[in-house]
């Protein structure tokens, strides 16, 4: 199927989404929802000092939201928590492929603002 | 009906969208505007633009003559008694929220019972429930059952309960999920004879089927203008003139007053007690001119036409594998709304693989989540019929949902 949103890394991280567990050890989580569409994101951290440990997911959404969180999960591991913090809204449509102004960016960015969210908690 | 003739009216059915014709399937949400429509509003604001009622020039004069012939037009269209019951608002949302902040404010007190349904948008559920919060009132639920038709003998248990405490049912003429037709007038029976009013919100039925406040025997009914191929910004609502006569304005202002003192004020008659602030006249216009549009059409070919459409659509979506319908396949007491879940595809995903064949749908919980959640469907998608559609269209869209749904599965 040929498609312009749903490239086939796109719809590789939908199929197999990375990190997507409860982190049965962590420190701190983060629930948003998009109460538009439904979608639900849970992302759990296990920090050890500055550095981001551990990272994983759950969720309930659509494609580009999942594949969105799965690839950010992949990002962020090991890192430290402000090189994190310093990601953009941007950069993770880039990382997705993704014009500024699609309709789809509230599904893109809800795994970004839900990290964020843990990061603050 | 001339369908392709139809559609030349519509200059945005000649857009393309990716590279696709575009294929509208959102009237739900809002319809399409024709160019007479569109004309109409320029002219006004080219040739007769001024406020109404205030100033004495001629296009003062103009503009209010504009202003009161909408409210006559808009009365014969709903079969009123008078253009006095026919206030006009922003949408059908401000229309309910009109009618609990002043019939539901003025009268209702604590312990007193307003009747919802299961399957109400949210704009028919939110005002009541921030009633309920100020006024220590009850809301009550028709329920919705699993053949998805309205329990309305419910209402008879509530009659038997609350009796004359039972002071409003406020109910959607046809749900904007389900696409299914209620029964108002037994509705209306029922709730008249404890001594209670009935609120309509006829926003999906309005560009469908003929709304006849005296067939219905509403005590409120409430529609937005751009369901019906009308502009955006223009409700209306109509209410009984004995119960209107004796209501506090909600919204007060300019406008809406014989005289004003330090101490007080007199309102204005109706409608213009309601309508504060400066008129939305090329908005009335707008509707006005829709409403003459679509006396060009008999229901009776619109409906045969709308139905056609839908039967071919739900025969379509029936052929694909797990493929659920959140309501009935039934062709009885419906129009062209339908909402469907893929298994295992989301619907915005559904939406946006359509988009990309210049499908327009709408996919999420369309303002309804209660009755979403009611069938524990998650989100839906929906698409809706128009009187612009044609039978190639549901074509191409059955047949890019069976593609869908055969290449995008986890």
């Amino acid at each position: 199927m040929t498609s312009s949103l749903y490239k086939e890394n796109i719809l590789d991280h939908y199929k197999n989404p990375r990190n997507f567990k409860k982190l049965k050890k962590s420190t701190s989580n983060a629930f948003l929802n998009n109460v538009t569409c439904g979608d639900e994101m849970e992302v759990f951290l296990n920090i050890e000092g500055n550095l981001v440990k551990d990272i994983s997911f759950d969720a309930r959404g659509c494609a580009i939201s999942i594949a969105a969180m799965s690839m950010l999960s992949e990002k962020v591991k090991g890192k430290k928590i402000s090189e994190v913090k310093k990601i953009t809204d941007d950069e993770v449509l880039k990382m997705l492929g993704m014009e500024k102004e699609t309709p789809r960016m509230k599904c893109a960015l809800l795994g970004i603002e839900t990290l964020r969210k843990a990061l603050s908690s | 009906m001339d369908t392709e003739k139809i559609r030349e009216q519509f200059p945005i059915l000649s857009r393309e969208i990716n590279g696709k014709p575009l294929i509208y399937f959102d009237n739900a949400a809002t319809t399409q505007k024709p160019q007479v429509v569109i004309d109409a509003m320029n002219e006004y604001y080219k040739t007769s633009n001024a406020n109404v009622h205030r100033s004495l020039h001629t296009l003062a004069a103009e503009s209010t003559k504009l202003w009161e012939q909408a409210h006559k037009e808009v009365a014969d269209f709903l079969n009123a008694e008078s253009d006095k019951e026919i206030i006009f608002t922003g949408n059908a949302t401000q229309g309910l929220n009109f009618v609990a902040n002043t019939y539901g404010r003025q009268y209702l007190k604590e312990g007193d019972v307003v009747v919802i349904s299961e399957l109400e948008h949210h704009s028919n559920i939110l005002p009541w429930l921030q009633l309920a919060k100020e006024k220590k009132i009850k809301v009550e639920w028709l329920p919705v059952l699993e053949d998805y038709t309205l329990d309305i003998n419910y209402l008879d248990y509530l009659k038997l309960k609350y009796k004359s405490r039972l002071k409003i049912l406020s109910i959607s003429h046809v749900s904007n999920v389900l696409g299914m037709v209620n029964d108002v007038k037994k509705l209306a029976k029922k709730i008249h004879s404890v001594g209670g009013v009935l609120c309509v919100d006829v926003a999906q039925s309005v560009a469908h089927m003929p709304v006849d406040v005296k067939d219905l025997d509403c005590d409120f009914l409430c529609f937005s203008g751009h369901k019906m191929y009308g502009p955006m910004g223009i409700g209306v609502v109509y209410g009984k003139k004995e119960i209107l006569q004796k209501l506090e304005p909600w919204i007060t202002g300019g406008n809406i007053v014989t005289k004003v003192w330090k101490n007080g004020a007199h309102w204005a008659e109706l409608p213009q007690k309601f309508e504060a602030g400066t008129a939305n006249v090329v908005e009335a216009v707008g509707l006005m001119e829709a409403i003459n549009w679509l006396k060009n059409y008999s229901w009776e070919d619109r409906r045969e036409h709308e139905e056609k459409l839908t039967s071919m659509a739900i025969a379509g979506l029936s052929t694909i594998c797990d493929l659920e319908f959140l309501g009935t396949k039934s062709l009885e007491d419906r129009i062209g709304v339908i909402s469907f879940q893929l298994k295992d595809i989301h619907p915005h995903d559904i939406a946006s693989l359509l988009d990309e064949r210049g499908v327009a749908i709408r996919a999420g919980y369309h303002c309804a989540e209660p009755l979403h959640t009611k069938f524990d469907f998650g989100p839906s998608a929906r698409i809706s019929i128009g009187i612009y559609n044609t039978q190639d269209e549901v074509k191409v869209f059955t047949d890019a949902v069976k593609n869908i749904s055969n290449n995008f599965r986890k």
